[in-house]
């Protein structure tokens, strides 16, 4: 079996690590994540025309039908007109949106308007936030209960790690940052868990089977007896967000970017921050053998 | 022996297997574009001769019929072509008239063996069938108001019947507060209010004059905000059946909201006026000379401006009391509503007339409605609801006689005001008023736009994740392959036997199960791969699905975890996601785990190997 010493290069991924970390820690404060209407509130239009039109003069129009504080941009095809307005919302505020559009007697149709109050938006903010916090609290919890305090404290950086990343990586493009997206984001966590937990169990194993004391060669063994596996996962699954990425369609275009680049960040860290942790946290064979002088008198029993 | 299962594990699997493909059969077939016809009033049916109209008229219209079908009370008749729907709706309506309530539908075409065992299809989200998603909050402060309105009403009935005067009364803060001359009154009004009104605590309080404050308990709070938003629900619900929408969504949502949806309706405004409205009525009789001055209000007149009267503050009914409205023209041809009242209503009010022959009686029309405005609260820009209420008198007549349980109004401006304000009448009132928290329009092209395009990334991923593992592993690929199969028929099957909704983020949900779905088998292939050095091949089999299981294990639970930590906090398409993701993570962890066993044991085991195609 091939053989990469991935604790030997751990200086260089702690580096990588660090600087991405701190890059998108940086664009969260700076730029901030473009949050999108299901976490800010207001009013959207999506409209469809005939013929691509000019933004310019669908801004026109708008101006004109009396809409104030507007943003229009195309969304996916040319033809596609997606108007955000930051007032509230009232009856049949599509209808309005299309009737100004129509104007000059151009071919439009409505796709969807949405609306969703300033309040909701709020609420849902600070429930997504506390929701990420408390996912990855519970995984914490089960895997200190499953392995052992310093493997929970190991895969909590490890998640923190792909989250702040992901985040960053959406604050930095700008890119619209909406419930789907956050959905995605929970999903890595979910994701990026089961790899890390498969290095771990593996960890585990080789710790009790070996009498050996070098973690690093250890943790070298198991992430080399595991990788054909990561990437096989990460490759059939970065093969189906592929295809959910070019075919799925506008709505779920920034979910599947999400799940793309927190599946990438989810098995680099599994590799090298989950197992390099537990070097870090200074796990020891003692940590996973609580049993091992009852055993050992056992074995000694002719 | 090593890898071989005994016979009854084997039948088990089949039994499974053959139970979900039958369940997720149905949705293979399509739904066909219908129109639902039913009776406006419960009781009636759709005769044979409307039926005949019915056909006629689509038949003129060169709208193609696939068949029709009549069932307890209501027809569906299923087009050919779906985007002729709303047309052929349209046109049905009118050729009906009032009495007859046409929506739109799509009926299942699930053949009968298949109903029988009660397989349906999944439903489709709204995301992937256009239509209307409202999220509406019920205003609880309002609710308590009102019911302290209702209260003081009758507390200040009880002490005028008992010759108990008060001073002053006002309500406010979830109390009732009434001002008294002396304590002496104080405590008579105390003693006879404390043995009806057993969810206020009482207390004496004397800084303007003994005054007796009546403060609703928790208890009350609790169960008033829970009787205000299950009645709205009821309300809605009733509201939401008279627009004529077929499957339609009307679901409590944490603790003060109520989550509306309408499939298939396009015309929001319409429908937001339907389920927003707050009209009521309110009866009462018009203060005469020995009214006192506190116990009259002055209203105007809807209709006449200018013209006002004044009114007694007590109520003799609401149109709370309304069991039944219809409308209809009076001899001069203006529009009218007449109203059943139920059994209290009736009673209550004939006891009022019968009092009060040759005094003037009005209608009160209620309306509650909430002005949005934005100020500036701790330099930021908040928006800021108010709520108030719009009161007018639509008629003022003269009680001729003692009135039953059943007379009409007039005074209406329009048929179409008649129409809307009976529907109301019928629905219920709402206990509190509501307003928008979120309102989302899906336009029907991008429904089906969503499902094409789901479809097409699910079959392009599967084709995707098929040849990787056959490319990977060979033999084995091929057992992970049927494997895959196999959990992508019980997914669905197992979301169509729950009830599940598919969204578009559900769809993905399926495609990323596909993707993680074959980690199982990866790790225990891998897993084999790596024994076989060591050990005979049998035996690296064996050991491979043993050492790996609790790796699967420990990793599906996390996940799952996760994915129910999701479901709590999402709402709409993104709960859809979650409950595709868990559902695939406990029907992947079968597969990879059990099927996949049982065919390398059937293919594999007990042989004697002397190399593996893996």
């Amino acid at each position: 079996m091939t053989q990469f010493d991935f604790m030997g290069k751990r200086k260089a991924a702690y580096i990588i690590s660090i600087l991405l970390t701190v890059i998108a820690l940086g664009a969260l404060a700076v730029k901030g994540l473009s949050l999108g209407l299901d976490f800010t509130g207001g009013t959207q239009v999506e409209v469809s025309y005939a013929k691509a039109p000019s933004l310019d003069e669908v801004r026109n129009e708008l101006g004109e039908a009396g809409f104030g504080n507007y943003s229009v941009q195309t969304f996916g095809a040319d033809t596609d007109v997606l108007v955000r307005l930051q007032q509230t919302f009232d009856e049949g505020i599509g209808d309005q949106v299309i009737s100004a559009l129509r104007a000059e007697g151009e071919q439009v149709n409505l796709v969807r308007a949405e609306y969703v109050g300033a309040q909701v938006g709020d609420q849902l903010r600070d429930q997504s936030g506390l929701g990420m916090l408390i996912a990855l609290g519970v995984v914490a919890l089960y895997v200190a209960f499953r392995f052992q305090y310093k493997f929970a404290l190991g895969a909590l950086i490890s998640l923190g790690h792909d989250v702040i990343i992901l985040l960053g990586f959406f604050a930095l493009f700008g890119f619209d940052f909406d419930l789907t997206v956050l959905a995605a984001v929970l999903a890595v966590i979910g994701y990026s868990l089961n790899d890390t937990i498969i290095v771990y169990d593996r960890i585990r194993e080789n710790i009790r089977r070996s009498q050996s004391n070098d973690l690093v060669k250890i943790f070298n063994d198991a992430v080399n007896q595991t990788l054909s596996r990561t990437l096989s996962t990460s490759g059939t699954t970065l093969l189906v967000l592929l295809a959910l990425f070019f075919l799925g369609g506008d709505m779920i275009h920034n979910f599947s970017l999400a799940l793309i680049v927190g599946v990438v960040l989810g098995t680099f860290s599994s590799i090298y921050v989950a197992a390099a942790m537990l070097l870090l946290v200074k796990l020891e064979r003692e940590d996973l053998i609580p049993a091992k002088r009852e055993n050992a008198a056992d074995d000694e029993l002719p | 022996m090593l890898n071989r299962y005994p016979l009854w594990k084997y039948l088990l699997i089949l039994l499974v297997f053959i139970v979900g493909v039958l369940y997720a059969l149905p949705n293979l077939y399509p739904k066909d574009p219908a129109i639902q016809i039913s009776a406006a009033n419960s009781g009636a049916s759709v005769g044979d001769s409307e039926m005949a109209r019915v056909d006629q008229t689509l038949e003129q219209a060169g709208i193609a019929v696939k068949s029709s079908e009549s069932a307890n009370g209501t027809s569906l008749i299923r087009l050919e072509n779906g985007s002729q729907q709303s047309a052929a709706r349209d046109m049905v309506s009118k050729a009906l008239g009032q009495g007859y309530t046409v929506a739109l539908n799509l009926a299942d075409s699930t053949p009968q063996w298949l109903q029988a065992i009660g397989a349906k299809p999944m439903n489709l989200g709204l995301d992937l069938r256009g239509g209307v998603h409202f999220l509406l909050e019920v205003d609880m402060d309002a609710a308590l108001d009102q019911r302290l309105d209702v209260n003081a009403s009758a507390m200040r009935e009880a002490l005028r019947g008992d010759g108990i005067r008060y001073r002053n009364n006002t309500t406010g803060d979830n109390a009732i507060r009434f001002t008294f001359a002396n304590a002496d009154d104080r405590s008579q009004a105390r003693a006879l209010l404390n043995r009806q009104y057993n969810e206020f605590s009482f207390a004496n309080e004397d800084d303007a004059g003994p005054t007796l404050v009546m403060t609703l308990t928790d208890q009350a709070v609790t169960d008033i905000q829970d009787y205000a938003i299950n009645q709205n629900l009821t309300t809605l619900r009733n509201r939401v059946n008279e627009l004529g929408v077929s499957e339609p969504i009307v679901q409590r949502q944490g603790p003060n909201r109520i989550v509306v949806e309408l499939p298939g309706v396009q015309d929001t405004a319409e429908a937001k006026r339907i389920v927003g409205a707050t009209a009521n009525l309110e009866f009462r009789l018009e203060a005469s000379d020995s009214t006192s001055a506190d116990q009259q209000q002055a209203f105007d007149f809807r209709n006449d401006a200018g013209r006002k009267a004044a009114l007694e503050r007590d109520v003799i009914i609401t149109g709370d009391r309304v069991s039944s409205a219809s409308t209809s023209f009076d001899d001069s041809g203006r529009p009218q509503v007449n109203i059943n009242l139920d059994g209290p209503g009736g009673s209550r009010m004939n006891r009022a007339t019968r009092a009060n022959i040759g005094r003037n009686m009005a209608v009160l029309y209620i309306e509650h409605k909430t002005r949005t405005r934005t100020v500036t609260r701790d330099g930021e820009q908040v928006e800021e609801r108010v709520p108030y209420t719009e009161r007018g008198i639509i008629s003022l007549a003269t009680i001729q006689s003692a009135l039953g349980n059943q007379f009409r109004i007039t005074g209406l401006d329009s048929p179409t005001e008649a129409r809307e304000l009976s529907l109301l009448l019928r629905s219920g009132s709402l206990a509190a008023p509501i307003y928008f928290a979120q309102e989302r329009t899906i336009g029907p092209s991008l429904g089906q736009q969503n499902i094409d395009r789901g479809v097409m990334s699910v079959i392009v991923g599967l084709v995707l994740v098929l040849a990787f593992m056959i490319v990977r592993y060979k033999g084995f690929g091929l057992i992970a392959n049927l494997a895959l199969t196999v959990n992508l028929t019980l997914l669905i099957a197992a979301m169509s036997i729950l009830g599940a909704t598919l969204t578009l983020p559900g769809i993905a949900g399926i495609v990323l199960t596909l993707g993680m779905a074959v980690d199982a088998n990866v790790l225990v292939f891998e897993r084999i791969r790596e024994e076989m050095r060591s050990r005979s091949i049998q035996q690296a089999i064996h050991t491979g699905y043993e050492r790996a299981f609790t790796a699967i294990l420990d990793a599906n639970i996390t996940t799952l975890l996760v994915a129910v930590i999701l479901f709590s906090i999402g709402t709409g398409p993104v709960k859809g996601f979650a409950v595709t993701l868990s559902l695939g993570i406990l029907t992947s962890v079968f597969t990879g785990v059990m099927v996949s066993r049982a065919l390398t044991n059937l293919v594999v085991g007990g042989k004697s190997l002397k190399k593996l195609w893996i």
